[in-house]
């Protein structure tokens, strides 16, 4: 188990030094001086000096870099273009909305695929499984966008119970906060949702057909007992893991949900500075991301370890 | 790999040929391939899937001239009118008929997904090719570039490839281009792996056969199933990626049509004209549909123990 830890973050370390240089390169592939370009044509000569200063873009590139790295390791992802203000606080300020987004979107995917995951693998064939299956490939087909358009067009449009748009802070006004997310993490959630009642299905069928399974059902127990007690059980570990890897892929991926609905989160704040040309608050947010995707999927392994050791002989 | 044929008997593994030089095609050589496509002629989703993308194909081809009106012909007398028989999808806020640019824009994604994919499939197989072949230091950097690009949500790396090369057809086709290709290099190695130590290769390499011969001749066709359904699929991700890149104003530059493009320009007025809103969308929906149909199918026929599309998505996600 220790080796197989040690060996997961030896090689998580490699990859995060690779993720390093890709984001790093990222500004060197600017065409012409990035300062510049970020700077449009209105600019003073004394911001200009300043901000290449800052960003260090005289210097040979591979000092460029260990200095980024260095940097990074300490927290700290440079200098915004536009505002001036530090990359790290601005990605931090933006986590607590698009972290309740995530939340909230995989809680309500959990709230669909669970019971229709298990019921669909008990009950294998049935009606309800074959509408899983249709759910599942409409879910994994639809643009989330064009999902939450229509969720706007029906509930805010036609209905008028929800907002449209617009963010409230849970820690302002849980209940506004309530009313603004529930049409982007539903539109989020049913990709996520679909996904997970596949995940789920093949899960339960697979521990099904396991000789305990068998034994419970042999000395008599009955159906909702052996589902409950021993296929749940075991089902559901991978489940854990998925969930919290959909969560951190969340994280970054919702650019265009967070856009579509005016989300102040990660994604909007990429959309943003893509749209500024702010480089560095991108390359911030870029890291930031696939750091904590690194970080999430690299626990997730340590624990799945611990809850099933043959993955350690791998 | 073993595969399973349709009716559940497990296909034989390739004979190895004593002259090592026989080609074998995908699911068991031209019978394998036969019986696959019989069977998917069988599966009734597949089908529809099929019937769709064949006429988006059409579409593809001769959108402009089955368009019923140019697309950009603004008409600002008949901005944002409702469906009808002389504009059944509608006008936009410029007046111009929806239908017409839905129809375009059709060659637009298939365009992107086609090029973008075929990118990924050709980088992503030779690296495959190359690590699984080779193993030792090649395998190891070749497959830990393949994870660095991995790290990433793959919407958000190709936003950040195009927010520095520029938006743009071409280089939202590159963008997703990469991040599709370490799926195709991590299939291509799996594959590699298992098919190089079968007796066939090795009488190959024995009777003096150079690697690039073993790898063409032996290597590809036996793990062209896993490629050919990771191809279907992907193109449907890719498809859904050129959309979220165009709705984001980073894929094809107005004034030319794109589904993506044209739901944000809708999103404005999505709830006085529903037509902006849901026409480009289920165009988008339709497509990835039928490649996921398609791609599940061909999964279920050439080769069952692969994600299913789902779990690919998740994944590559």
């Amino acid at each position: 188990m220790a080796r197989f830890v040690l060996r997961r973050l030896l090689q998580s370390a490699v990859v995060l030094l690779g993720v390093t240089l890709v984001v790093f390169l990222l500004l060197q592939l600017v065409p012409g001086d990035p300062v510049r370009v970020a700077l449009g044509t209105r600019f003073d000569q004394e911001t200009y000096d300043a901000l290449r200063e800052r960003s260090g873009l005289d210097r040979p590139l591979l000092a460029q870099y260990l200095s980024y790295v260095g940097h990074a390791l300490t927290g700290d992802l440079g200098v915004s273009f536009r505002s001036g203000q530090p990359v790290t606080t601005i990605v931090l300020e933006r986590l607590p909305a698009t972290l309740s987004l995530a939340v909230t979107a995989v809680l309500l995917a959990l709230l669909v695929a669970v019971p229709l995951g298990i019921v669909s693998a008990v009950r294998s064939g049935s009606l309800v499984d074959h509408a899983a299956r249709v759910f599942s490939q409409f879910g994994v087909s639809v643009p989330d966008f064009w999902m939450g358009i229509m969720a706007i067009l029906l509930f805010a449009g036609v209905l008028g119970w929800l907002p449209p748009s617009g963010y409230v802070a849970l820690t302002e006004d849980p209940a506004r906060w309530a009313s603004h997310v529930i049409l982007p993490a539903a539109a989020v959630g049913l990709v996520t949702a679909s996904i997970l009642t596949r995940f789920i299905r093949s899960s339960v069928l697979e521990v099904l057909a396991e000789d305990y399974v068998r034994t419970a059902e042999a000395k008599g127990l009955r159906g909702r007992v052996v589902v409950l007690r021993h296929v749940l059980r075991n089902a559901l570990i991978p489940v854990v893991t998925v969930v919290a890897v959909q969560v951190a892929s969340l994280i970054g991926g919702v650019i265009v949900i967070e856009v579509l609905f005016a989300w102040p989160g990660i994604g909007r704040l990429t959309y943003d500075a893509v749209q500024a040309r702010d480089y560095p608050v991108l390359q911030g947010a870029v890291l930031f991301v696939a750091s904590l995707f690194l970080l999430v999927n690299l626990l997730v392994d340590i624990l799945y370890a611990r809850l099933d050791p043959r993955i350690t002989l791998r | 790999m073993s595969r399973r044929e349709p009716g559940g008997t497990p296909a034989r593994v390739q004979p190895a040929p004593d002259t090592g030089a026989e080609p074998v095609g995908p699911g068991g050589g031209d019978g394998g391939l036969r019986r696959a496509l019989a069977a998917l002629w069988r599966d009734p989703p597949a089908v529809a899937g099929t019937v769709v993308l064949l006429l988006l194909v059409v579409v593809g081809v001769a959108g402009s001239w089955l368009a019923p009106a140019g697309v950009n012909d603004v008409d600002v007398d008949r901005m944002l009118q409702p469906p009808s028989g002389e504009h059944p999808f509608g006008t936009d806020e410029l007046g111009r008929d929806v239908l017409s640019r839905v129809l375009v824009a059709a060659r637009v994604s298939l365009q992107v997904g086609l090029v973008s994919v075929g990118i990924a499939l050709a980088v992503g197989v030779t690296v495959g090719l190359l690590a699984g072949y080779y193993r030792g230091w090649a395998d190891a950097v070749l497959m830990r570039a393949m994870d660095v690009l991995f790290a990433f949500p793959v919407l958000l790396l190709a936003v950040a490839i195009v927010a520095v090369l520029g938006p743009g057809l071409l280089t939202a086709m590159v963008a997703i281009g990469v991040v599709y290709t370490p799926i195709f290099a991590r299939v291509t190695r799996a594959g590699v792996l298992s098919v190089r130590e079968q007796v066939f290769v090795r009488a190959a390499i024995s009777i003096g056969a150079s690697d690039l011969r073993i790898m063409r001749r032996h290597v590809l066709p036996n793990i062209a199933a896993p490629l050919i359904v990771q191809t279907s699929l992907s193109l449907a991700f890719a498809i859904l990626s050129e959309a979220a890149l165009s709705f984001l104003g980073l894929g094809v530059q107005p004034p030319a049509p794109a589904w993506g493009r044209m739901l944000y320009d809708g999103r404005g007025f999505v709830t006085d004209a529903w037509w902006l809103g849901f026409f480009p969308g289920a165009a988008i929906f339709l497509t990835v549909l039928a490649f996921n149909l398609v791609g599940d199918a061909l999964r279920d026929v050439l080769d069952p123990r692969q994600l299913t599309v789902s779990e690919a998505r998740r994944s590559t996600s």
